[in-house]
């Protein structure tokens, strides 16, 4: 109750999260120069990032509904692994995906080796269609979760009539499915599109180019290629728009919670039984692993090979992006704990902290480059800089596993902790940190993966003496050193799932 | 002394005066309907709730701006007392210092505690492993370590079985005694009151109706006993 310490420190959290966000907005807009500063290519990467997305999102959705079926109505050995499976896209690293997609779908991978002996000549992976497919092997996931949770919201007990009434397949999806997905869809749908409309780190490894590229890239081009900061800001004031409607959404809708928790409901059922439509089902789930294991598999392997020969500035830039990674999960888990603790007292608090899901990396990068250059070469703050944007962006997610948890501990403990003089940093090391370190851990799990594998900010200010893991990653497949790139893809991710998995599964025990 | 002096206590559309004194030393009952404002009264008192209007006074000293845990009151909720991550000496240690650096004198106090409510051999115990009757007793310590003079029950004793139940009121009787305490307990059986309250108030149409010796008002109850009671 009266934590007044605590409080104070989160209202000032908030307050500081709230000029660190609208900062850079600001210099973004006071130095966009109106639309007139846009060229006529500026115009075409806003119409590709709405086509690409609807793309991308309409073919997760129709890939997604077969794949919730089969997990929603079958049951089987291996099918909790599966769930998690899905989980795992949102925390790996996005350049990791693409990588994989190259080795899956390139010019060398199996599907062209296959289309080959057929006679065909595959489209490459590169362009358009190669930024929709890694869209869809992160969003196809995502959908199938959503999906799943509506064909498991199907109450039972209506099944069970349908059973009683001797419903065949058909029937079932007329009467109860279809109006589930009538209901449920459109809501997917609409997040992915929004997801993919604030796409960056998939656009700069496979797009680019008059016809593929979006609009987080072009303020990218703008800024790194042509220098032209009054456009890359008119651009981020676009990217804006778009990023305010994609981040509410996607908050509201995507986080795993807890990964994989509470999805392992199985509706008996009695109309699907048939031989027929369960090899239709294990055919569906075996083709969405192997789309999803696939790249991940190549990727690894060949990486596994050589781990051992990666030069020096690989591992150095393995240890910026720990450090990193380790610096934001301790920053984001401290102010997400103290903002929670104020936003009892204060509503406004929780609003200040979400409010970060609307900016883009890029054009908080863009923002904070415009403010540090009347200071200082922004150049030598990159990796702050870098750390700073990807607190900011983990924070309301941080929030989202906090808040509730700390409502729940004020509403069950908050007067026995006040009637025993339990306040401050007595409350937090007695009553805080012991009752909240399953959200904490999670929270800085997932913090600490995603700022590991960002690919984001630190693309607009970084020398290579400064790059991170994914940046290096991202020069070595630039420069086609594959083997390295693989190698150092396997680091990554042993990087981000592993910070993630110790966080996490060090906040469930002891 | 419990001083309330002119209170009044609004919570949304519910309204709640009270202008009496409790008296030391004894144990004093507080009864009335579901939804009349006894847990309220009892929050405002121990300080998680503001009073719009009036004031509290213990032994003569205004305390209604005090924060809750600095007030000379300790206080049993219905739910909840203890914390399910600290042991049990832990969360009786509590009640001497939040920090639970205990000093040896400080640990003997806390062991003869747990000794006195019957609960030697259980200090390295989590709540879960106690059953419902230890987990009481557990609070129970913690008030008694606390020493404050006044003890404020919300219940704490009403998911336990009628024999328990007894058992609790009887050590909180003895205890209170013992130790000189003073007690505000809020209960819905008037049994309860028979057994071990000194004095008996009721809450009745948004007001605190003064104390009287529960003897008494159980011989000849008033017409807002008699409602209470269902007669």
């Amino acid at each position: 109750m009266s934590r007044g310490p605590g409080t104070r420190l989160g209202t000032a959290a908030a307050l500081a999260v709230l000029v660190v966000l609208l900062g850079p907005l600001l210099a973004v807009a006071w130095r966009a120069e109106g639309w007139a500063g846009l060229r006529a290519s500026d115009w075409g990467a806003l119409r590709f990032t709405l086509w690409q997305a609807a793309c991308s999102s309409a073919l997760s959705v129709l890939l997604a509904i077969p794949v919730a079926r089969a997990l929603a109505r079958r049951r089987f050995a291996g099918r909790d692994a599966v769930v998690l499976l899905l989980g795992a896209p949102f925390i790996l690293p996005v350049i990791v995906a693409v990588l994989g997609l190259v080795a899956v779908f390139g010019r060398t991978g199996p599907i062209a080796w296959i289309a080959g002996l057929a006679g065909l000549d595959p489209p490459s992976i590169y362009g358009a269609q190669g930024v929709i497919l890694a869209h869809v092997f992160f969003n196809m996931p995502l959908a199938t979760r959503l999906i799943l949770q509506g064909w498991q919201a199907i109450p039972g007990e209506r099944l069970r009539l349908a059973a009683a009434l001797g419903f065949g397949p058909g029937d079932t999806f007329r009467l109860l499915e279809w109006p589930m997905l009538r209901a449920t869809v459109p809501g997917v749908a609409l997040v992915i599109f929004l997801i993919c409309t604030t796409s960056f780190a998939v656009a700069l490894a496979l797009g680019g180019g008059p016809r593929a590229t979006t609009v987080e890239l072009a303020i990218y081009q703008a800024f790194r290629f042509d220098f032209d900061l009054g456009r890359a800001a008119a651009l981020g004031g676009v990217q804006l728009a778009l990023g305010g409607l994609a981040a509410f959404a996607a908050l509201r809708l995507t986080l795993p919670s807890g990964f994989g928790a509470g999805q392992d409901r199985v509706v008996p059922r009695w109309d699907s039984s048939g031989p027929l439509l369960r090899g239709q089902d294990g055919g569906v789930i075996a083709l969405a692993c192997a789309f999803l294991l696939l790249p991940m598999v190549l990727v690894l392997a060949e990486g596994a090979l050589h781990l051992t020969n990666l030069p020096a500035a690989v591992w150095t830039a393995a240890a910026r992006s720990l450090a990193i990674a380790l610096g934001a999960a301790l920053l984001t888990v401290g102010l997400a704990l103290a903002m929670a603790v104020a936003a009892l007292r204060a509503p406004w608090v929780e609003a200040a902290g979400t409010l970060a899901v609307a900016a883009s990396p890029l054009v908080l990068g863009t923002g904070l480059y415009l403010l540090l250059l009347p200071l200082a070469n922004p150049i030598a703050f990159a990796l702050p800089v870098t750390l700073l944007v990807n607190v900011v962006l983990a924070l309301p997610f941080a929030l989202r596993a906090l808040i509730p948890a700390m409502r729940e501990l004020d509403a069950d403990y908050g007067r026995l902790s006040a009637s025993l003089g339990l306040t401050g940093w007595v409350w937090l090391r007695r009553v805080g940190l012991p009752r909240l370190r399953r959200p904490a851990g999670f929270a800085a799990g997932l913090t600490a993966a995603l700022a590991a594998g960002d690919l984001g900010v630190i693309t607009l200010f970084a020398t290579p003496e400064q790059a991170t893991l994914p940046l290096m990653l991202y020069q070595l497949m630039g420069s086609y050193r594959m083997e390295e790139a693989k190698a150092a893809a396997l680091l990554l991710v042993i990087l981000s799932l592993g910070l993630f998995w110790l966080f996490e599964r060090g906040s469930r025990d002891a | 002394m419990l001083e309330l002096d002119g209170l009044e206590i609004v919570q949304g559309a519910f309204r709640l005066t009270a202008d009496t004194v409790l008296q030391a030393g004894q144990i004093t009952a507080l009864m009335g309907a579901s939804g009349s404002g006894k847990s309220t009264l009892l929050a405002a008192i121990a300080g998680f709730l503001d009073p719009v209007r009036g004031s509290i006074r213990i032994a003569g000293t205004d305390i209604t701006g005090l924060a809750p845990g600095d007030r000379p009151l300790s206080m049993l909720f219905q739910d909840n007392n203890l914390f399910p991550h600290l042991t049990v000496a832990q969360n009786v240690g509590l009640g001497l210092r939040p920090d639970l650096r205990l000093s040896p004198a400080q640990k003997d106090a806390q062991a003869a505690v747990l000794a006195r409510v019957g609960l030697e051999g259980l200090e390295a115990r989590r709540p879960r492993d106690l059953s419902g009757g230890q987990q009481s007793r557990a609070a129970l310590a913690r008030a008694l370590l606390r020493g404050r003079p006044w003890l404020l029950l919300d219940e704490p004793f009403s998911a336990l079985g009628p024999a328990l139940r007894r058992d609790m009121l009887t050590l909180l009787r003895e205890t209170a005694r013992a130790e000189g305490l003073s007690v505000l307990m809020v209960t819905h059986h008037p049994e309860d009151a028979r057994a071990v309250a000194d004095a008996t108030c009721l809450i009745a149409d948004g007001a605190l109706i003064p104390p009287a010796s529960t003897e008494a008002l159980f011989a000849e109850p008033t017409p807002a006993l008699r409602a209470y009671l269902g007669e």
